[in-house]
């Protein structure tokens, strides 16, 4: 069997392995009953989860602004179409296969795959007309199609317009996050380890010659955006059941804009380099909010890190700055052979 | 000639106001070598653009392998059998030289997208095909030691020799070179005129040469047009071309009276 395929069924299991341990292994609590680690790190493992939803969501969108070159500002609309169509799939089917915790999951996988087909779908309407706009222009659409998802589902009462949608089951867990992390990995660098997938890169450095070289810009740029819109899909419906609660406002341009930097950050193209960059981004915001709780820090420190979203746009500014090709972003340039 | 292989007939494409190429006829049989010239802003490169689909003609015919290539996307062209050199260089930047080539073997896979996420044995069969024409072709064109270094790493002499064997590798019936001599010295232009000898002998493909080094065109095409303001004002053997009273004074102007 093929070596990326080894490495994703043994992590596949590691994840199975590490999720069985997480809810079987007991520890004592503060006041001596024995509890799971996930009932006594419910903070950190709370991090983990987010964690792994923004690798899903960044890996994703790596794939359309990284290795393909389109720049998309939409993200969070196809994460929100993921997670309202898994969300109301569940609510309205996933208790009529009976409440066992089998039939539970089982709801919650095939929902997420379809929540997926949806956001895939949305990307498909989104895809075909703005592709054919470059940069800026494509940025600007993209925007306006993730403000017009949202409108959409503030104006749909069946999805709970501006009340947000609740009630989902806790489905959400380490091993369904992860898995779905690593698969998104596997399929985005085994796309473009391939000669087939060397056309997303191709179309990237040079349209013109790319089309010159007989290969369809269109179509791959449509599949890219489409891909990218079904992983953002299934992060949703994994951040809907582990949130139990989705609003509008929760996807909107800012989401968006958190998933982009994340690219930036990690390095255009590099899928390792975007998901540290999704695990520094997720983490930062919750050390910073625990220094400014320290109180035995002087004053000023404290506030500084208080106002922890300008700290952070600093450093990303920093980082820009020092490190425009992304933290990892020379990893890339040392290519396997085929 | 029976059946020429590309078929330009009175073709005009029109920019607003400017007649880049007007009434323009060009016929090119299988396997010859046709050269293109004429001064500056003739319209050398836009009759490429035209015949790769990049622009439309405003009216007249192009045909290739007797059907028609007008309206047709230019990746769509490629696969019928034309590819072409870029006047400045467009390698893809990022890639290395063997990728260069490998994402020109893209439009021959016979395996898809679902392929290359499950990676069975058909997907390997496929990769090595690939991965085996690409380094024969590298090697034949002396870059293959240089397969893992980025494309933009190369010499200028060599980046062009990269285009030429990444157009050769979507297997052309037509190869389209847009002046391929530019920017090189003496000796590269001399190994530059082999080298598309040899191609065109190797793999049998007609090559359509814009140039603007007279020594090089003169040294290998079998034909040559003379386009000067769009218009097609000579066509001949090299020696023909070089008395043409029209052709030097479209070059050097006309002698006062």
């Amino acid at each position: 069997m093929e070596r990326s395929k080894v490495t994703l069924f043994s992590t596949l299991l590691l994840f199975g392995l590490i999720s069985f341990g997480l809810n079987h292994f007991h520890v004592a609590d503060g006041s001596g009953h024995a509890v799971t680690l996930i009932q006594k790190y419910s903070y950190y493992y709370d991090i983990l989860l987010t964690i792994g939803i923004n690798i899903i969501l960044a890996v994703g969108l790596n794939l359309v602004n990284g290795y393909t070159g389109q720049f998309s500002l939409g993200h969070a609309g196809f994460m929100a179409a993921g997670a309202y169509a898994s969300s109301w799939l569940t609510l309205s089917y996933g208790y009529s296969l009976g409440g066992g915790a089998f039939a539970t999951t089982f709801a919650f996988v095939i929902a997420l795959l379809l929540g997926g087909v949806a956001a895939a779908f949305s990307g498909l309407l989104v895809g075909v007309p703005s592709l054919r706009l470059k940069g800026d222009y494509l940025a600007i659409v993209t925007l306006g199609f993730n403000e017009i998802i949202k409108g959409v589902i503030q104006n749909c009462d069946a999805l709970g317009a501006q009340r947000g949608l609740g009630g989902m089951a806790p489905s959400t867990n380490f091993f369904w996050t992860y898995a779905f992390g690593a698969v998104t990995v596997y399929v985005v660098l085994s796309l473009v380890n391939s000669t087939y997938g060397r056309g997303f890169l191709a179309v990237r450095d040079d349209e013109i010659a790319a089309e010159a070289m007989g290969i369809n810009t269109t179509k791959y740029k449509v599949l890219a955006f489409v891909l990218g819109a079904f992983f953002a899909g299934i992060a949703g419906g994994i951040y809907a059941h582990f949130k139990q609660f989705i609003h509008p406002e929760g996807f909107n341009f800012m989401k968006s804009v958190d998933v982009v930097v994340m690219v930036i950050l990690g390095g255009m193209g590099s899928t390792a380099g975007v998901c540290v960059a999704a695990a520094l981004l997720t983490i930062l915001p919750e050390v910073l909010r625990y220094v400014s709780h320290i109180e035995a820090l002087p004053e000023w420190l404290r506030h500084i890190a208080e106002n922890r979203m300008i700290l952070y746009s600093l450093l990303l500014i920093v980082l820009m700055l020092t490190r425009p090709q992304g933290l990892f972003g020379a990893v890339n340039l040392k290519r396997k052979k085929a | 000639m029976s059946e020429p292989l590309l078929d330009l007939e009175n073709v005009t494409v029109q920019f607003g106001g400017l007649k880049a190429v007007s009434e323009l006829s060009l016929r090119i049989g299988d396997g010859e070598l046709v050269g293109l010239i004429g001064p500056n802003g003739a319209g050398k490169t836009t009759v490429f653009n035209l015949i790769t689909g990049v622009y439309q003609p405003t009216s007249g015919a192009i045909r290739f392998d007797g059907k028609s290539v007008v309206g047709h996307r230019p990746y769509k062209i490629t696969a019928r059998g034309i590819a072409r050199t870029f006047q400045n260089i467009r390698l893809f930047s990022s890639l290395t030289v063997f990728d260069n080539v490998r994402t020109a073997c893209n439009m021959h896979l016979r395996h898809g997208i679902l392929y290359a996420l499950i990676r069975g044995p058909k997907f390997a069969a496929e990769e090595t095909e690939v991965a085996k024409t690409v380094m024969e072709l590298l090697e034949i064109f002396g870059l293959a030691g240089q397969r893992d270094q980025s494309c933009k790493s190369l010499p200028y002499g060599d980046q062009r020799r990269l285009e030429i064997v990444r157009a050769l590798a979507t297997r052309p019936k037509l190869l389209l070179l847009d002046e391929p001599a530019a920017g090189m010295n003496p000796t590269e232009k001399v190994e530059l005129m082999k080298l598309i000898r040899f191609t065109q002998e190797k793999f049998g493909c007609a090559v359509l040469l814009v140039e603007h080094d007279m020594k090089v065109v003169m040294g290998i095409c079998q034909r040559i047009s003379v386009l000067d303001y769009g218009r097609k004002i000579c066509e001949g053997s090299p020696a023909e071309i070089r008395c043409d009273p029209k052709v030097i004074a479209a070059y050097l102007g006309k002698e006062e009276a």
